[in-house]
């Protein structure tokens, strides 16, 4: 039983290490589709993984060892979130190895490298991406900490797997206007913290725009491979936060073939959903200036706030 | 444990004698280095003994004090604190010998090690101090050495005047101390042992108490550093010598800390809940104001002194959240609280020393503060790079470091605030949790900024571009720190338990050394979460090791050039295409423009010909912190007036001084005859 | 909102066969499946360089990234910065302010790499040829794969000369 639980954290690791590129090139096929183009195939992204790993890197003379790092703990950090977050099985058998907090704090530590590394070689745009990717990330903060509470508050822990279970446990929570509230304001979130728009445009050329992009214009080959995926794999982890910890159903809490092959099928399906109201967003809306920015987290805090408060006269 | 105390003592006399009757500057050096080393190696091992044992070692000299005597008891509060003065203490005067170097010749050597002593000294002996006149004979002796210590660069602009106000509002604070002492005692000088204030203090009207606690927030609050009482931090820790900063800031501001618990949690034995909700207000303000002016500055120093300020702001938080919980009864809660806020404590002492020392690297080697200057330090400064580098990155809560763990704690304190049963009491920890938030969120941005500008990219300045390494003692005073970083991080099974060791029987909490310990692993109180920074950092480790492993077996190009910095095709990069301190700040002074209110000025110098071609632009832009402009400028200013007027009847003239005395003296005569 | 999706879902998709008839476009189709496959895994990333052109052949690769062309179904997008580019699109005759930018996009191509020559001007300079301000045609500043002819060429052109210099690619390193 127990090793039955490393083997499905290994597995989904690589599931998700597997879906993460799968979900981006959705994304971007799906907005093709509503530009009226052909668009690439979903699958793109796994053809450009293997390419960019085929490469060679070109280095920044001005560039220091931490250059070199980086994409290595940006990766590592990443995978090692997906550990924690619960996708096709709740408890997970590291559930308490960490949680919801060390999610943040995890994401948080690849995001600080990635904002050096944007330093590291000593250009303008670098500095810019990472003066911007830190001021989106420290305001969208408190919305996170203040979601957290709020779905805290209604399980009775901040382990994600003990979330998951309770909520299986009392459907109810799931509609009451502190879980909506909460979802919503994560949602913003995890708008801003994947580099999607209105926050930031995962296609632009226009360097003045750039937040993430910005970063790694100065990475090549391997490294920008890993940092690509890094981000794709955030992508992915922030959608299943949404699905698994709003709305739970179709994630296996036995070790059943049946339930885990159910399971898979029930996060690609959640994945493809939230990736199309991604897709829809991102068609609808323009990028925001810059320092609109802060009124949108801002207005995500607020309801973060709000929803806590309900949570709290409601319990 | 008593010969610890004599050899922790001992230590501390020699070095200080040492330093000053010893003749040669290298021997001066070697002495105070050493006898700082010995006392504080010897306060560290006392209080880690003190802390496994849980015995209390008490002493009593009566002959030194008048009235009740000089009396010593470390019990397990003072031990934690004894331990965090000999955690840093070590690195200190390890580092302080190669850094005092470049004094020599230019400021006395000797004052500077008699002094370092004397300052450890007092310290490990403040936290044992048992009776109100000891505390307050070791707690001025502290803020005076301190005081020399922080004027030693004292023909540099601005460093008598920040000694003038870190002075000033220590002896503010020392006042409302006196105050508060007096009040304990009921006003019997034979009652100032502890113990005595202790019993007396339930007999004390509620009102008393408040008062006392109010003086204890005020007075210790004015050492620690909080809002509205900050001020000084800022001014006083960036011209101290560097080791001495980490001092000042790793421990001297802790003692605020320590008292503040000793006064409202051991002798009032808590209080009612407003005083914890006060405590966690103040925390939160200067958590959140500490950060939001270091992200402001520029000079890496004063980055550094906003930063502590923030950081009691932390400590606060879950020292006010404990308080709040104890009032209602949620012990296991309330003590999760204090053990945040006392994690915290020893987590920012030793990463803040760290920050410090390195900072002091980078002045000793490029001669300015100035984060604009620096750059490119990484290629010349790799270790001081690296210890600087895992400072920051504990400072900003990362995991698997240690600044993550106490900062958890804090947040599950947080979280625990839906137990209370006062809706308008809990409703403030959701806007704590967001604030605290916010603050280890700004405060990754303001090290982004700290550690990028000045140690990555091209040199911006001549001097940072000539910078060297730092000298052996003083890489070995920043690598100690740097593992405690690590092991605190990665080790707080270990420590929790500890701390609730510290924390039972204070003030009525409960023993809650079983209820946290779980292998590898911090738990919450009734379950209510778990993390293991332990597995996650071995996690990482494995990861890190496994990335590259697999990517070779895969056949992944290994090919690696290096070639110009891309620039979209312009010739040359010079420093000045660099983004600096202030552009990488400008976004996060947009968006909190309402507090600091900058004040820009732009002039353009134009060619006498054309007004099309510009011959220079000037631009300069200010921010004065909030409370300078409301609090402190008016104050000062109410008190340039009053001197003025006062100075009238200040003449010069002797006449009419000694007829002032006359007439004063006629009006006490007929005073004391009427009453 | 619910008019804007209306539309898109009315109009459909626009993007348009590439050559007058159909036998071409699924020969040229299925060669660019098949080399890039191979080649640069079906992803090629595309640095656009003006080395000193009209513009003309701007707006005819701008055209490639719209919905009647849309190279991107063919795993063919243009990036920001040449570290992550796989391919050079040159444009126009080599202007003195351009050689050296032009020489240092190129040294900032992370290898394997291949450069296309777009438009005349970029071969013989065209009617820019003996001016003061020009230093060359591309292919005297760096190696250049393949030229494609036209003043502006089409972008049916521009995509047929990118999987013309694909071809070439196994006699490079890789
Ligand atoms: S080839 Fe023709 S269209 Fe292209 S740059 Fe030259 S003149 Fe302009």
């Amino acid at each position: 039983m127990i090793v039955t639980g490393y083997v499905l954290e290994i597995a989904q690791v690589a599931l998700a290490l597997l879906l993460a590129p799968g979900l981006a090139g959705f994304v971007r096929w799906l907005k093709a589709r509503f530009q009226n183009r052909r668009g690439a195939p979903p699958w793109q992204p796994y053809f450009e993984l293997r390419k960019l790993f085929g490469k060679e890197v070109v280095m920044s003379n001005n560039a220091s060892w931490l250059f070199r790092v980086a994409p290595y703990i940006i990766f590592a950090s990443t995978v090692t979130v997906t550990l924690l977050v619960p996708m096709i099985v709740a408890p997970l058998a590291l559930d308490g190895m960490g949680d919801l907090l060390m999610v943040v704090y995890l994401l948080l530590l690849g995001t600080f490298f990635l904002a050096l590394a944007g330093l590291d070689p000593g250009t303008a745009f670098g500095g810019m991406g990472a003066s911007r990717e830190m001021t989106v990330a420290a305001i969208a903060e408190p919305t996170i900490a203040l979601a957290i509470f709020s779905l805290a508050l209604s399980a009775g822990s901040t382990n994600l797997g003990r979330i998951v279970t309770q909520e299986l446990a009392n459907p109810a929570v799931t509609v009451s206007p502190g879980h909506l509230l909460a979802l919503a304001a994560l949602f913003i979130v995890t708008l801003a913290e994947t580099g999607r728009l209105p926050v930031d445009n995962p296609a632009t050329h226009l360097e003045l725009t750039m937040i993430h992009e910005a970063m790694i214009l100065e990475y090549s080959g391997r490294y920008l491979a890993l940092i690509e995926w890094a981000s794709w794999l955030k992508l992915t982890i922030f959608f299943t936060l949404l699905a698994n910890l709003f709305v739970p159903w179709g994630i296996a809490t036995t070790f059943d073939p049946a339930a885990l092959t159910l399971a898979v099928l029930a996060l690609i399906v959640k994945l493809a959903v939230l990736g199309g109201i991604v897709a829809v967003v991102e068609t609808r809306v323009a990028k925001l200036r810059l320092f609109r920015v802060p009124e949108l987290l801002g207005a995500s805090f607020v309801l973060a706030l709000l929803a806590v408060t309900s949570s709290f006269l409601l319990k | 444990m008593t010969w610890l105390l004599v050899v922790m003592i001992a230590g501390y006399g020699i070095g200080a004698v040492g330093a000053l009757t010893l003749g040669r500057s290298l021997f001066v050096r070697a002495a105070a280095t050493s006898g700082a080393i010995i006392g504080a190696g010897a306060a560290f091992i006392l209080g880690s003994a003190n802390l496994l044992s849980g015995q209390t070692l008490t002493i009593q000299i009566s002959d030194i004090l008048p009235i009740t005597g000089f009396a010593l008891r470390l019990d397990g509060l003072g031990a934690f604190f004894l331990v965090v003065i000999g955690l840093l203490g070590v690195p200190v005067a390890l580092y302080s010998f190669g850094y005092s170097a470049a004094y020599e010749g230019r400021y006395s050597l000797r004052l500077i090690g008699a002094m370092l002593n004397g300052l450890l000294l007092t310290l490990s002996l403040q936290v044992m101090a048992d009776n109100a006149l000891t505390f307050l004979l070791l707690w001025e002796t502290m803020s005076l050495s301190a005081y020399w210590l922080v004027v030693t660069e004292h023909d540099q602009p601005g460093t008598l005047q920040a000694g003038g106000w870190y002075i000033a509002m220590t002896h503010i604070g020392f006042a409302a101390l006196v105050a508060m002492f007096l009040l304990l005692s009921g006003g019997d000088a034979m009652s100032t042992s502890f113990a005595a204030m202790r019993a007396n203090a339930l007999t004390l009207a509620p009102l008393a108490r408040d008062a006392v606690f109010l003086l204890a927030l005020f007075g210790f609050g004015s050492k620690a550093g909080v809002v509205p009482l900050h001020v000084w931090l800022p001014m006083a820790h960036p011209v101290a010598p560097s080791h001495v900063s980490a001092l000042m800031s790793g421990v001297v501001i802790k003692m605020g800390i320590y008292g503040l618990l000793r006064v409202t949690l051991d002798l009032l034995g808590g209080g009612p809940a407003w005083w914890g909700a006060l405590v966690l207000a103040v925390g939160t303000v200067t958590a959140l104001l500490g950060v939001l002016y270091a992200l402001m500055e520029h000079d890496l120093k004063r980055l550094l002194a906003f930063h502590s300020v923030e950081n009691i702001g932390i400590i606060l938080i879950g020292i006010g959240a404990g308080l709040i919980f104890r009032s209602y009864g949620l012990m296991a809660l309330a003590t999760l609280g204090f053990i945040g806020g006392l994690y915290h404590t020893i987590n920012h002492a030793s990463f803040k020393g760290l920050l410090f020392l390195g900072a002091g690297s980078v002045l000793h080697a490029t001669g300015t503060r100035n984060m604009e200057e620096m750059g490119g330090l990484i290629k010349r400064m790799p270790w001081t790079a690296l210890f600087f580098l895992i400072g920051a990155a504990a400072i900003s809560a990362l995991p698997p470091l240690n600044g993550f763990v106490s900062e958890w704690l804090v947040f599950q304190a947080l979280l625990g605030g839906f137990n209370i049963p006062v809706p308008e009491v809990a409703v403030a920890f959701p806007l704590a949790v967001g604030m605290l938030a916010l603050t280890s969120g700004l405060a990754a941005a303001c090290f982004v900024k700290a550690f990028g500008i000045s140690f990555l990219a091209i040199p911006r300045s001549h001097e940072a571009e000539h910078a060297h390494e730092a000298p052996l003692s003083m890489r070995i005073g920043m690598a100690i720190l740097a593992l405690a970083c690590i092991a605190l991080g990665l080790a707080p099974f270990s420590v929790v338990p500890l701390l609730g060791g510290v924390l039972a029987g204070l003030g009525g909490l409960p023993d809650t050394r079983s209820v946290f310990t779980l292998d590898l692993m911090v738990q919450a109180p009734a379950g209510f979460a778990q993390v293991s920074p332990t597995w996650i950092g071995l996690g990482l480790l494995i990861l890190l090791a496994l990335i590259p492993l697999v990517m070779r077996l895969m056949h992944v190009n290994r090919k690696r050039r290096v070639s110009d910095t891309w620039g979209c095709g312009r010739i040359g990069q010079t420093p000045r295409m660099e983004y600096t301190a202030t552009s990488f700040a400008e976004p996060l002074r947009r968006v909190f423009a309402e507090l600091y209110r900058p004040t820009k000025e732009l002039s353009i110098d134009f060619h006498p010909e054309s007004k099309y071609f510009v011959k220079s632009i000037k631009y300069s832009s200010r921010i004065t912190p909030l409370f300078d402009r409301v609090l402190y400028d008016p104050l000062l200013r109410l008190i340039q007036r009053i001197s003025r007027q006062v100075r009238r009847i200040q003449t010069g003239s002797l006449h009419l001084y000694l007829m002032y005395v006359a007439v004063i003296l006629i009006l006490l005569l007929i005073a004391a005859r009427w009453f | 909102m619910p008019a804007l999706f209306k539309k898109i879902f009315q109009t459909g998709i626009v993007t348009e066969p590439l050559g007058p008839d159909e036998a071409e476009i699924i020969q040229l189709v299925g060669q660019v499946n098949q080399k890039t496959q191979r080649l640069l895994g079906r992803a090629l990333a595309i640095r656009e360089v003006d080395a000193g052109s009209c513009n003309g052949c701007e707006i005819e690769i701008t055209g490639l990234t719209g919905p009647v062309y849309d190279s991107e179904r063919f795993g063919i997008h243009f990036v920001a910065s040449p570290r992550h580019a796989d391919m050079l699109l040159v444009t126009g005759p080599v202007t003195r302010n351009m050689e050296v930018p032009l020489r240092k996009t190129y040294e900032a191509t992370p290898d394997p790499k291949l450069v296309v020559a777009v438009g005349d001007c970029a071969r013989t300079c065209g009617v820019f040829k003996s001016s003061y301000a020009v230093v060359g045609s591309v292919d005297k500043v760096i190696p250049v794969d393949v030229f494609i002819p036209g003043c502006p060429p089409e972008p049916a052109d521009i995509l047929r000369g990118i999987l013309a210099a694909l071809d070439r690619m196994p006699k490079k390193r890789i």
